[in-house]
């Protein structure tokens, strides 16, 4: 006889919510069939690649293509002269801003776009770049914001100095913006009447996300049915279609944009860049697909560098360490133009989170941005819009005043937590935190690592240094985190005026498989595979049995696309909601085929059964074929629904990161000796991608704290361009991660969840940086910029005196 | 342009014949010539791996070698490492153990991956670790793959053990 099969069985054979389903992405690019921008190939596809500046800061004078068009194979060469009838030289950012497509008179970053080869192959264009011969007049270059501020030179001679920019007035033509958040006055009153104050200049040094996949596209204009085709690595494909439309004058209905497998975003693909632009003209020009592809230099280079914050920070205490009050003021560099990827009224992003995981009660923010001879960009690199760049002002404003009131940092962080009773919790900078156990993860972390022989041995070992036994120093890099993520409320999050909801629709199968599309884009997170577990569990079909899609806007629903953490709060609740309207038919249905009444029956995991009869039910794969064959008087054919979700609020994910890391004095290399990450994402939906996202973003943040950096030399030559240069971690670098967890559901989230790709990025940084300093607390040291490379940390010790 | 120089490879036990300036690269050969797009590219400075195929038993990076010094050559590319009808056992593993998530790096990974068991087929997580530390993730932080080899590791010694 057949056993028979449990409600458990039922649940498990879902694979649904909470379980660690394998990927279903994984078949495909395990075997090398993944299908990356650059693998797309049509007929007679052509390839263009840019001529770029070698000068920071320069006057162009002339541009000489004569040469370059008798190159073999070289179609086309364009520059700003052949783009402006057509109003495509300059062309829109996400901040409000217009950014130089082609330069136009002037270039104003190393790497800058000047002229696009169009040619047969690569290495035809290539030739072609060789042979344009462009002539430039150097002019003063400026790489330090605070420089910029004070200076005569003019960078964006194309703006009226006096006039206000995109986010209110400018008080130097280099100056993009102020914004600021909070009760300036109050928040000085508190600090100047303050029993202790801790006073500190936080650099966030410039990095970049430098997917392992580069930006990329292929256009192609269809002439005679009059629709372009464009492909690319792009993190929000649908906001790509509506900028192409706006700027080229197609109609949006002709524009398809599709976003095949993407390898790695990290917030690289948010932006629009000149390379999508200049293949889009180059195909309608030439009649021909054009694919541009960037090279790593061109990547690290030009397109969207991150961080580069000043916070200079003033924090407020009483002598037993309760925190009254946070100040700071940013100098935010963002290059040549303002190409920041934030919701419009937010030019700084969320940096207003900056007041962390405690109850500050007065609190004032504010940030003023700059032009510099730098590239343009700005994103959010594994994080919500400028939250780790506010977490890790926080996380160390902490450490320093800990050092002042020669305190714990632990026990500093605990006496200041939000309280758990005390949510939802209104920020004095503006935020409703949603909610939150800070003090249970705290100790919960505490106790995993030890805290308290960690301390004991780290003491030990300073006087093992001290008393000539030992060169090795021991850094408890500590680090509580809140981030705001899921943007966001369409009441005052949008970009370029598009609200920042997202979407999915659904189509059940008579034969009870379905298919959603949603309005984001994977780029590794796996959500063909956790998409459709939150489908499972709503509607109660096995994930298997669920095709998820997205990423063509001539298919999807129109939604923001993926970064910022937004896809599990913001896609993953319109997914939620979407299935929640298929069973809300699928009650009526089921209802009608038991003959009750709609409120007879109830769901219960794979089926609607009558309320007190559980022997009588309809599981949801007859629910569907009945849908289709049925004439259900009422009710109209077919199983499917679309959801459009305006979260009401923010998510506010939060974790508990501990460092433990040996420092040789002597050589300033590290070795971290363990690695300890809470996180607290609300409801779980796949454990397995949890955690694997946990340690591809803490290693992402090793690599900023510890060596990852965009420099300039003074004539604004980026010293950082290849993968020589700009330090991503080997496996051999890399440590082992412990992960653990709670769960504080969101209360505003219809199944919970509050997403997590980020928070490891968050947290990590203060993380690393705080076990540095830590390290060296005991000899007097206070702030040492990131990265800490081991030259730096050398230099650290060497300046302690530690070298004897 | 330079003077075409005349190349024979055998790429995925497939003999391909055919003229290529001096200059082709490798890589370039087998994504743009032979449509072999397995193997990817990530840097063009021998750094991170994407590329990594097998030339005569060894562990290449495609992308700055020139297709000229492969002339003769033997290569193995992911295509050639396990289909759907029979999947390598690292490919198996890499699935199992969440060993990969944008995509990007795992062709390059696993052609990797199969050679350092060759050399090495019982590794510790170190010698993993070192033994993998010519190929870059960005996504996974590592520990997934260390867990992936280390699974395949021990299903080829089991059926290696049965097959005795």
């Amino acid at each position: 006889m057949k056993d028979e099969v449990t409600r458990d069985d039922r649940i498990a054979g879902l694979k649904g919510m909470g379980t660690s389903r394998k990927r279903v992405e994984d078949a495909r690019f395990t075997q090398g069939k993944g299908n990356y921008v650059d693998d797309i190939k049509l007929d007679g596809m052509l390839f263009g690649d840019f001529v770029r500046s070698p000068y920071a800061h320069a006057r162009v004078t002339n541009i000489d293509t004569s040469a370059a068009m008798e190159v073999p194979g070289v179609l086309a060469v364009l520059t700003a002269a052949d783009l402006e009838p057509l109003g495509l030289h300059w062309m829109p950012t996400l901040a409000g801003d217009k950014q130089m497509v082609l330069a136009d008179g002037k270039v104003l970053f190393q790497g800058q776009e000047v002229a696009f080869v169009i040619a047969e192959d690569r290495y035809a264009a290539a030739d072609g770049i060789e042979a344009v011969v462009v002539d430039y007049e150097e002019l003063p270059v400026i790489t330090d914001p605070f420089e910029s501020l004070k200076s005569d030179v003019v960078l964006r001679e194309d703006l009226d100095p006096t006039a206000d920019g995109a986010h209110g007035p400018r008080k130097h033509p280099n100056h993009i913006f102020t914004w600021e958040a909070g009760e300036k006055e109050a928040t000085e009153q508190v600090i100047d009447a303050a029993e202790v104050v801790a006073e500190e200049m936080i650099y966030y040094h410039r990095t970049h996300p430098c997917p392992l996949e580069t930006c990329g596209c292929v256009a192609s204009m269809d002439k005679v049915n009059g629709k372009l085709t464009l492909w690319g690595t792009f993190q929000a494909p649908h906001a790509i279609r509506t900028v192409v439309s706006l700027i080229s004058g197609i109609e949006e209905h002709n524009i398809r944009v599709i976003s095949p497998d993407i390898g790695g975003g990290f917030g690289n693909k948010v932006g629009a860049y000149a390379g999508y632009v200049c293949s889009v003209v180059a195909s309608i020009v030439t009649g021909k697909p054009v694919k541009w592809i960037e090279d790593r230099m061109d990547n690290l280079m030009t397109t969207a560098f991150a961080r580069d914050y000043w916070m200079k920070g003033k924090i407020a205490a009483t002598k037993e360490g309760k925190i009254t009050g946070l100040w700071c003021h940013t100098t935010a560099d963002h290059g040549g133009f303002d190409a920041c990827a934030d919701p419009t009224k937010f030019p700084a992003g969320f940096m207003n989170i900056c007041t962390g995981s405690y109850d500050i009660p007065t609190a004032y923010l504010a940030v003023d941005g700059v032009y510099t001879n730098k590239a343009p960009g700005g994103v959010a690199y594994r994080c919500s819009f400028r939250v780790t760049e506010a977490a890790y002002f926080i996380e160390r404003m902490i450490e320093v005043l800990a050092i002042e009131l020669n305190m714990d940092a632990a026990e500093l962080r605990r006496i200041n937590f939000i309280k758990a009773d005390q949510f939802p919790y209104q920020s004095a900078l503006g935020w409703e935190y949603d909610s939150g156990d800070y003090h249970t993860a705290w100790d919960k972390a505490l106790n995993a690592v030890g805290y308290d022989n960690l301390r004991r041995e780290q003491a030990q070992m300073v006087e093992d240094f001290k008393s000539g036994k030992s060169r090795k120093l021991l850094g408890i890099g500590l680090c509580h985190f809140t981030e705001i993520v899921g943007a966001g409320p369409v009441k005052n999050c949008d970009i370029l005026g598009l609200g920042m909801f997202d979407s999915c629709e659904i189509r059940i199968h008579p034969t009870g498989s379905a298919i959603a599309r949603l309005g984001t884009i994977s780029q590794g997170q796996g959500h063909a595979t956790t998409f459709a577990q939150i489908l499972a569990s709503e509607i109660g079909l096995p994930a298997d049995s669920i095709t998820i899609e997205e990423g063509d806007t001539d298919t999807a629903p129109y939604g923001l696309g993926t970064y910022g953490s937004r896809s599990t709060p913001v896609a993953g609740a319109a997914t939620a909601m979407a299935g929640r309207k298929i069973r809300a038919k699928a009650q009526m249905i089921a209802a009608y085929l038991l003959e009750v009444h709609d409120d007879d029956v109830e769901f219960d995991v794979d089926r609607f059964v009558v309320k007190g009869a559980p022997e009588r039910f309809k599981t949801m794969k007859e629910i569907a074929f009945a849908a289709y064959n049925q004439a259900i008087p009422g009710i109209e054919p077919g199983l499917e629904a679309v959801s459009y979700y305006d979260p009401p609020n923010m998510t506010y994910p939060f974790g508990a990161y501990i460092c433990v890391m040996e420092i040789d004095v002597d050589t300033g290399e590290h070795s971290i000796r363990q690695f300890y990450a809470l996180d607290d994402c609300g409801t779980r939906i796949n454990p397995m991608i949890i955690e694997g996202q946990v340690h591809g973003g803490l290693t992402e943040a090793l690599a900023i704290a510890m060596g990852q950096e965009i420099a300039y030399d003074d004539m604004g030559n980026v010293k950082t361009g290849t993968l020589m240069d700009f330090f991503l971690p080997t496996a051999w670098e890399t440590p082992h991660y412990t992960t653990d967890h709670t769960t504080t559901p969101s209360p505003h989230h219809p199944i919970g969840a509050k997403g997590v790709g980020e928070s490891p990025n968050v947290g990590g940084v203060p993380a690393f940086s705080n076990a540095v300093h830590d390290a060296f607390r005991a000899f007097g040291l206070r702030q040492a910029h990131m990265p800490h490379d081991h030259w730096r940390v050398w230099k650290i010790a060497n300046q302690l005196g530690l070298h004897g | 342009m330079s003077k075409k120089m005349h190349i024979t490879l055998t790429v995925n036990g497939k003999e391909e014949e055919f003229l290529a300036e001096p200059r082709e690269l490798l890589i370039y050969t087998l994504r743009e010539r032979l449509n072999i797009t397995g193997p990817h590219i990530g840097c063009e400075t021998s750094h991170c791996g994407a590329c990594t195929v097998t030339i005569n038993g060894k562990s290449v990076k495609s992308c700055t070698m020139f297709v000229a010094q492969a002339d003769g050559a033997d290569v193995t590319t992911i295509e050639g490492i396990g289909g759907p009808d029979e999947l390598h056992p690292l490919q198996e593993a890499f699935k199992e153990h969440h060993g990969l998530q944008c995509g990007y790096c795992t062709p390059g990974m696993i052609t990797r991956a199969t050679k350092l068991l060759e050399e090495n087929p019982n590794p510790t997580e170190e010698e993993i670790r070192f033994g993998m530390a010519g190929n870059l993730c960005r996504c996974t932080g590592y520990q997934n793959i260390v867990k992936s080899i280390q699974a395949a590791a021990a299903t080829m010694n089991a059926a290696k053990e049965a097959a005795e």
